[in-house]
């Protein structure tokens, strides 16, 4: 069910200012749209992957989380909240718990796609009734700006600097959507914090309370990592979606639906150019690089609009 | 209410009363840790321009954006970090965006 | 009136398991502990317990969700061996420091590499400072009644720390042995009900956040109040080791004392070997030697002082060890073994021998050599050598 701000604003605030994490930070605007989907009335165990997020919103003494929250380790957070889930499940049967519990997990796109691989789609695949959310910010922010499998290609990250030699990273990025998709679980959606939180909020909604595992992967700028300007943080996403680079879209049964369609879909180099890492693109010799990226762009979005029916 | 374990933990705790496993009773307690002195930029509202389209609210990555009976009344300086998404996102120009004195 | 069965190690195991009837067992197969998940299943399946069982994709996931569980506030429990509990690693050092008390039976069976399948303690000697607590057990019958006294130890208001229950890899695992079980309302009794009071992510009273960014502000005060923890597992484990005897008749300690009252050579040692060993003491005894053994029961916590006091009148000391630690200077048994004898008055000759590695077999003549070189050092006052293996072609 859409929610409009109007009604958004009246929610009860699940997250709290006083967390650590950067002036400007994509993840906790993508936390908070995702939260607001929860019913008031209904209560939540949430977990997080280490990380940005995780360390900056959960440094003893201090929790930001307005709910019960568990932090395991980096790979691990969608095991853990799958045995939150079991526990919570066996112990209501028993009588033990008469409150009803939503169970949400927060990644990285390094806990979500990489290193957590393995424990998210071991969760997703046993069908515990749960949401993962990765904030995919395409690199390994909380170390200090490595690659992941989610980093763009061409990149500038420091573990795939651009060099004199190498124009950053060297590959394509995994499409994990796709991959959590092919798990056959009951909602899948790739998202982002985008005009009027109305997509984000849906998908987070549909997530929650879709019976059984569902995944959102919501593209969530950082603006350290990315080096744009910070009060520009919805541009960037905006970019994003408006080149076709993060389409919105969701994977409802089996059922594939593009969720926005720009209406005049926008050169990569758009998104690319306010975003330092991708700076040595500009470079004149560097023009056919973006050519390829815009090549890729276009393959996947193509395949996409196939998959939909578009 | 049964004992809430409500215990404020500062560097002079010692081993004996502090929480086991670094547990946490409060929920939410990061609200009493202040992170508006991180700000080098400030925005300042303007009620009389704000038509309330409450765009910025989501924006906000520390919830500072204060909201009373479903309005905008101002911004929370205790916890807002001055990133300045707020300001850029209005699209009726509602902020200043000054340098913090 | 108890139960007389057999029943292999494996099936003692998870016998204790279905009468305990945890809240949750997460847990992923591997040789030779797999077939406690594959009972425990079925168990499920027959509906024989109410126990959400999670079968996980790893032993990684499998400590991951058992930590989920048990922050959650259920009673928990898994199983695993050798590479399995590497894989646990990283996580059985966040369920000891969250104060979480996982029961984990422990079928020792040697870490890679090589690859190995067979019986030797290098799993969980290498997680023998992770801060769980550790009991190791002889036979299927030592299995079964550690794994019911485990609950209560995990779960005791002073203790909230998780315990392995080390038992030998196909040795114990695979063999049927008589067991005698307690009836099931007689295990449901003692260990009881588990409250897992506030310190829970679904307590009703209010919500909690649990696994900290802990700097060094308290990350020590954390780490030190879990050290007491362990400190007071000690008292805790002699208590519920009493009220288990007042129970069966079953008697048990930190370790047992095997013809030790006037022995003058001695061997330490942990798990199965200490049956094979049995039969040497009483064999030289018949011969007028005055031997004796010590099986260790609880290697974590470390029972120092007792330990001095049970071997300080010995003359010679050969404690073995069945994993090294490739520290070229003894296994871990023998290095602490040796440390705890260090403030007492007089001290025994102790010296080390590893043993068995790989499921390498380990029989009295073996143990028989070892007393004679006791025999001969007492008798000569002199050591040929300190650290010693047992059993390889030299």
């Amino acid at each position: 069910m859409a929610l409009n701000l109007r009604e958004a604003v009246k929610r009860p605030e699940r997250f709290t200012g006083g967390h650590r994490l950067c002036a400007g930070c994509g993840a906790s605007v993508t936390v908070r749209a995702v939260l607001r989907a929860l019913k008031p009335e209904d209560k939540a165990v949430i977990g997080a992957a280490t990380g940005c997020l995780e360390v900056s919103s959960f440094l003893y003494p201090y929790t930001a989380w307005k709910d019960s929250f568990i932090h395991n380790a980096f790979e691990n957070a969608g095991a853990t909240i799958s045995g939150v889930e079991a526990a919570y499940r066996v112990l209501k049967k028993k009588g033990k718990i008469d409150d009803t519990y939503k169970f949400i997990a927060f990644g990285g796109d390094g806990g979500t796609y990489d290193i957590g691989l393995q424990s998210l789609s071991g969760a997703m695949e046993r069908g515990h009734d749960m949401v993962y959310v990765c904030y995919d910010n395409g690199a390994y922010m909380n170390t200090g700006i490595q690659r992941s499998s989610a980093t763009p290609k061409y990149a500038n990250t420091t573990t795939s600097p651009a060099g004199k030699v190498v124009p950053g990273k060297q590959q394509f990025r995994k499409d994990l959507t796709e991959v959590m998709a092919a798990h056959h679980i009951p909602y899948v959606a790739q998202t982002a914090p985008f005009g009027n939180f109305s997509d984000i909020h849906q998908k987070a909604e549909k997530a929650i309370y879709t019976e059984g595992p569902a995944f959102l992967n919501v593209f969530t700028p950082c603006p350290r990592g990315w080096r744009y300007d910070t009060p520009k943080l919805m541009e960037i996403v905006k970019l994003a979606i408006d080149t076709c680079y993060w389409p919105l879209y969701e994977v409802e049964n089996g059922k594939w639906r593009l969720t926005y369609k720009p209406k005049k879909k926008l050169p990569i180099e758009d998104f690319l150019r306010p975003q330092g890492r991708f700076k040595h693109l500009f470079k004149p010799e560097n023009q056919h690089l973006i050519e390829e990226l815009q090549k890729e762009v276009d393959r996947r979005w193509e395949m996409l609009l196939e998959k939909c029916g578009e | 209410m049964k004992d809430n374990k409500k215990v404020t933990i500062t560097t002079e705790t010692t081993w004996k009363e502090i929480t086991p496993g670094g547990i946490i009773y409060e929920a939410g307690n990061a609200h009493n840790y202040k992170t508006g002195e991180w700000r080098s930029m400030k925005p300042i509202w303007n009620s009389e321009k704000c038509k309330q389209c409450l765009l910025c609210f989501p924006v906000c990555p520390d919830s500072s954006i204060l909201v009373e009976d479903g309005k905008i009344v101002g911004i929370d300086y205790d916890h807002c970090k001055g990133c300045g998404v707020c300001v850029e996102v209005c699209p009726f120009k509602v902020f200043d965006f000054v340098k913090e004195d | 009136m108890a139960i007389r069965e057999r029943l292999s190690g494996n099936e003692a195991v998870a016998t204790a398991m279905k009468q305990i009837n945890p809240d949750v067992v997460a847990a992923f197969p591997i040789t030779p502990s797999t077939e406690v998940p594959q009972y425990f299943s079925q168990f499920v399946a027959n509906g024989s317990v109410d126990t959400e069982f999670v079968a996980v994709e790893s032993e990684h996931s499998a400590m991951s969700a058992c930590v989920g569980a048990s922050a959650a506030g259920a009673r928990v429990m898994t199983a695993t061996s050798a590479n399995g509990l590497a894989l646990m690693w990283e996580i059985l050092y966040i369920a000891a420091s969250s104060r979480l008390p996982i029961v984990m039976p422990v079928i020792n069976r040697a870490l890679s590499g090589p690859i190995n399948i067979h019986n030797d303690h290098s799993d969980s000697m290498g997680a023998r400072d992770s801060g769980w607590i550790q009991l190791y057990s002889e036979d299927n019958q030592e299995a079964y009644d550690n794994i019911i006294q485990a609950i209560r130890i995990a779960e005791h208001k002073d203790v909230r720390l998780p315990v392995m229950v080390c038992m030998d890899g196909f040795i114990v695992s695979h063999s049927v042995e008589n067991i005698e079980l307690l009836e099931t309302e007689k295990v449901k009794e003692f260990v009881g009900e588990y409250d897992p009071g506030l310190d829970t992510l679904l307590n009703p009273e209010q919500p909690v956040a649990m696994g900290p960014l802990d700097l060094p502000p308290h990350y020590f005060e954390h780490k030190r109040q879990q050290a007491e923890a362990m400190k007071n597992a000690k008292k805790v484990i002699l208590e519920i080791a009493k009220e288990f005897e007042a129970l069966t008749g079953r008697k048990y300690g930190l370790f047992e004392e095997y013809k030790m009252e006037d022995a003058e050579v001695a061997i330490v040692v942990l798990n199965s070997t200490a049956g094979t060993a049995k039969e040497v003491v009483d064999e030289l005894r018949e011969k007028g030697v005055k031997a004796g053994l010590i099986k260790i029961r609880v290697f974590r916590p470390f029972p120092v002082e007792e330990l001095r006091d049970a071997l300080k009148h010995v003359k010679a000391v050969a404690v073995m060890d069945k994993a090294d630690s490739f520290s070229a200077a003894g296994g871990p048994v023998f290095v602490e073994t040796r440390a705890a004898l260090y403030d007492a008055e007089t001290k025994p000759v102790v010296i080390s021998y590893i043993y068995g590695l790989g499921g390498r077999d380990v029989r009295t003549n073996d143990i028989m050599k070892v007393y004679n070189d006791l025999l001969e050092i007492v008798e000569t006052g002199e050591v040929k050598s300190v650290y010693n293996y047992l059993g390889v072609r030299e």
